[in-house]
C-alpha cells in the first residue's frame, strides 16, 4: 500500500483498453519501465484490451481509422524506407489483405528500429512481476474464459482496480 | 582530465530502443553488490533522460554520463 506506508515503493496503475498492434504497446513499454525503477505495476484488461492476455498473440495494426499512421518500407536505402506513403482511405478499404500488410510492415520497421515485439515485452513485464488483470464482466460479454489466457493473468473488477489505483502514485487510461 | 571510472561489469545496449535499455540496466544492477560499478552503452538518443530518471527513481547513483565513439556510455553505483 504505497500511500499509507512512506517506505513502500511507488506504484502505477494501468488500464488497457484497446487489441491492435498501436495500442498494445504503451501499456508494456509503461509496465517494464516502472517496474525496472522498482515501481509495484498492475495492469487491468478491459474490453479489447483483453486480448492482450491471449498465449498468442493477434495484434494487428489498421490504418483505417488512423488517418495521421506513417506508412514506411521496412527494406531498401534510408532515403527509401523514410518516405511516407501516402495511403488514401478509399484505396485502403477496398483492397483485401491491406491491414495484414500493413501490420506486417510495422512489425518489421519495428524489429529493424530495435523495438522488442509486444510478445517480449509482455514476458518481460511477467518476469518483473506486473500484475495483469483481466476484467471479469468483458470476459462475460465476449465469452473469454480465465483458461483461454496465460496463466499469469488474474482475474477482477471495477472495485479491484479501484482499490489498486487509489493507493497509486501514476494512473493512466490507456 | 577527468578520473577513470572502474566498473565491475559492461552492459552493451546498442541497438535497442526504449523501454530495454532501462530494464536490461535494472536486471544487471540486481546481480551486482552494493558499491559496485555498472557500465552501460546505449545508441538511444532517448537514453541520457531516461537513465537519469531511473537513476533518480531507484537510488542507484549516476557517476558519469558522456558520449563516446557516437554512443551514450553511463556509470553507475550501486545502492
Amino acid at each position: 500500500m504505497s500511500k499509507s506506508d512512506p517506505n513502500a515503493p511507488r506504484r502505477l496503475a494501468l488500464i488497457s483498453s484497446k487489441g491492435t498492434l498501436d495500442w498494445a504497446y504503451p501499456p508494456f513499454i509503461l509496465a517494464t519501465a516502472g517496474a525496472a525503477m522498482g515501481w509495484e505495476v498492475g495492469i487491468f484488461f478491459t474490453f479489447f484490451g483483453l486480448t492482450l492476455l491471449k498465449p498468442k498473440l493477434t495484434a494487428a495494426v489498421s490504418p483505417l481509422g488512423n488517418p495521421a499512421m506513417p506508412m514506411k518500407m521496412p527494406f531498401g536505402p534510408e532515403g527509401f524506407q523514410n518516405i511516407n506513403w501516402a495511403m488514401p482511405n478509399m484505396l485502403m478499404a477496398n483492397v483485401p489483405g491491406f491491414e495484414s500488410v500493413a501490420t506486417n510492415l510495422m512489425k518489421q520497421t519495428f524489429k529493424n528500429k530495435g523495438v522488442a515485439t509486444v510478445e517480449e515485452m509482455r514476458d518481460m513485464a511477467v518476469e518483473m512481476d506486473v500484475r495483469l488483470i483481466g476484467c471479469q464482466m468483458t470476459m462475460d460479454v465476449f465469452g473469454f474464459k480465465k483458461e483461454d489466457f496465460i496463466p499469469e493473468a488474474e482475474i477482477g473488477g471495477a472495485a479491484t482496480f479501484l482499490e489498486y489505483a487509489s493507493d497509486a502514485d501514476v494512473q493512466l487510461f490507456i | 582530465m577527468t578520473d577513470v571510472i572502474k566498473e565491475d561489469q559492461v552492459l552493451d545496449c546498442s541497438g535497442m530502443l526504449c523501454p530495454i535499455p532501462v530494464v536490461k540496466t535494472s536486471k544487471a544492477m540486481k546481480l551486482l553488490e552494493t558499491g559496485q560499478v555498472l557500465k552501460m552503452i546505449s545508441t538511444d538518443p532517448g537514453a541520457p533522460p531516461d537513465m537519469e530518471a531511473w537513476s533518480r527513481q531507484t537510488g542507484n547513483e549516476l557517476l558519469r554520463s558522456m558520449q563516446e565513439d557516437g554512443k551514450f556510455v553511463f556509470f553507475f553505483r550501486k545502492k
